[in-house]
């Protein structure tokens, strides 16, 4: 049996440097050049971690770890190998449960046999400090669970993205939170397994409650944010067991949730409080709507639009979601290599929520083999919508609209929008007149001089515009 | 260690997440909650010690089932990064 007597000097030393190979693989994405050295020093730190860790601790039952790392490593290398780009966020959503339910075990084991995680004295009463830290990682561990899969089902349309509302909701989730504090609290006074197992049940539930009523607009907040949670449960686990390399990971993964969740929030100009209390996004959809219809605007072809892209000198490609369900990055890359043959600049401008997480349009669009030098941010390529000659516009519609600048009563009024009108021609692709974007509210740029409506499915009219090009 | 200690790590910690955080360029965003999924899964060490102690055969096996949930992060979440940071390439010429 392990005294509380601390660990070896080497194996502190060991899980110091698995933590800094941690620092080392998020240090790497800064930039595309260096991230695949950062994704290995990941691996590297996690191959520190376990090493020592099995060095410690006796051999017998090995075998059975063995198995256990087998099986789970198979099932995620998998997983991994087999999944649709466009279906990250779902399993980014489905790896936090995984974390979140690994905390709660983890946790309820050392419950179970504090001795063996040198966390009791020999009488099996736990620390008064490793109550408190235990009690938080299951109770952060579950909410994670809960939620995550809650964002899963949502995210994969197991689940309708309206917000589920539920009434007194605000008032039901507090007194959960503070139950769950209070009982922590008692936990410290009264180690009972009854305190133990009602704090982690409260906490799943309380998961689920908070998620529910977030719409499926927001889920980019929501895994940025599960993802934070997720970092919290591991530093939580990282005090109780007095373990440096989760110490660091979890505050590691815990601030760059939160700092994902910020960014996401402010481009899509939402308070995260408002976010987090939900019910917004799916009901929108009916004043503004029925406005639009009379206006006049212009519909082009593909052969006019393969007739003013040729002509131009600078093309910025916008992109959003819709290019990915219409499965139609690769088209569009034909069609920017044709253009960029004939001496035209291709440009792609990229709105932080173009995608279904953070960043997630960039993934896409690299998977289509478009150079990461030719893809730019909002705050980057705003200023050159000015000098371009065509705006092209796939699969986008609210992160174009200029109301967001100019018309206060837009329920997007604020919202950071790509300066799309500025260029001198804006190509629209849309399926039909009638639909209106996520937020639901009119696009004032369809009726735009400078703009000409492409009508027809994404892949389809990129393809048409390819073949018009040749 | 006493609790001031790991404290202090826990809070220098969360300032370097922050700077090192905020200088990823937001293209690598995916990746970066990839490979923060991954590397949360280190708590697959709490997971081992669990495993490995007989004591308890309830806590082994609570152990056992956190390592191969772990095990399905660690592996899943390097491979799916890796698959991702791969596709990222510079223009030719």
């Amino acid at each position: 049996m392990h005294e509380t007597a601390a660990a070896p000097a080497w194996v502190m030393l060991a899980y110091l440097i698995a933590g800094i190979c941690f620092i080392l693989a998020l240090r790497g994405l800064s930039s595309p050049a260096t991230s695949r050295r950062g994704n290995r020093y990941g691996m590297i730190g996690m191959a520190i971690a376990v090493g020592t860790t099995l060095v410690i601790q006796e051999i017998a039952g090995l075998w059975e770890v063995a198995i256990a790392i087998a099986i789970g490593g198979a099932i995620g290398f998998f997983i991994a190998r087999r999944i649709a780009m466009t279906a990250m966020p779902q399993l980014v959503a489905a790896f936090h449960s995984l974390v979140g339910l690994a905390a709660v075990l983890v946790g309820a084991a050392a419950y179970l046999n504090p001795l063996a995680f040198g966390i009791a004295d020999a009488a099996g009463s736990i620390y008064f400090n490793s109550r408190l830290e235990m009690g938080l990682g299951v109770a952060i561990g579950a909410i994670t669970f809960s939620g995550s899969v809650i964002a899963f089902l949502k995210l994969n349309g197991n689940m309708s993205g309206k917000p589920i509302l539920v009434p007194a909701r605000h008032v039901l989730n507090f007194g959960i939170l503070f139950a769950i504090l209070a009982l922590i609290a008692y936990f410290t006074q009264d180690q009972s397994p009854w305190i133990f197992w009602t704090v982690t049940g409260l906490a799943f539930a309380v998961g689920f409650l908070l998620i529910i009523p977030i719409g499926g607009a927001d889920m980019p907040v929501v895994i940025s944010m599960l993802n934070s949670y997720s970092g919290w449960a591991a530093a939580a686990m990282g005090f109780t067991l007095q373990n440096t390399a989760m110490i660091i990971t979890g505050a590691l993964v815990g601030s760059s949730g939160a700092i994902l969740s910020y960014i996401m929030c402010r481009a899509m100009n939402r308070n995260f409080l408002s976010v987090i209390a939900g019910g917004f996004g799916g009901d929108a959809a009916a004043g503004a709507a029925e406005a639009a219809i009379d206006r006049p605007w212009k519909r082009g072809s593909a052969e006019d639009a393969a007739f003013l892209m040729q002509q131009a000198e600078l093309v910025i490609i916008v992109p959003g979601y819709g290019l990915a369900v219409a499965q139609a990055q690769h088209a569009v890359r034909e069609l920017a290599d044709l253009l960029k043959a004939e001496g035209v600049t291709v440009k792609y401008a990229i709105h932080p929520v173009a995608g279904r997480m953070p960043g997630h349009m960039n993934v896409l669009l690299a998977e289509a083999n478009v150079p990461y030098d030719e893809v730019f941010e909002l705050e980057d390529i705003n200023s050159e919508f000015a000098r371009a000659d065509v705006a092209f516009v796939i699969g986008a519609n609210d992160v174009t609209n200029p109301a967001a600048k100019t018309d206060k009563s837009s329920p997007i009024y604020g919202m950071p929008v790509l300066d799309v009108e500025k260029a001198k021609n804006v190509l629209f692709v849309k399926r039909s007149m009638g639909g209106v974007g996520y937020a639901g509210i009119d696009n004032d740029l369809f009726y735009r001089d400078n703009t000409m409506m492409l009508l027809g499915d994404g892949k389809k009219m990129a393809e048409e515009i390819v073949k018009n090009l040749g | 260690m006493d609790f001031i200690s790991i404290l202090s790590i826990f809070v220098l910690s969360c300032f370097v997440g922050y700077y090192v955080v905020w200088s990823v360029t937001p293209a690598l965003h995916t990746p970066l909650m990839s490979v923060t999924n991954a590397i949360s899964s280190v708590i697959v060490v709490g997971a081992l010690i669990a495993a490995l102690a007989a004591a308890v055969p309830a806590a082994k096996w609570l152990g056992l089932a956190a390592v191969v949930l772990a095990s399905v992060n660690i592996f899943g979440g390097f491979a799916v990064t890796a698959r991702m940071l791969a596709m990222y390439k510079k223009k030719e010429r």
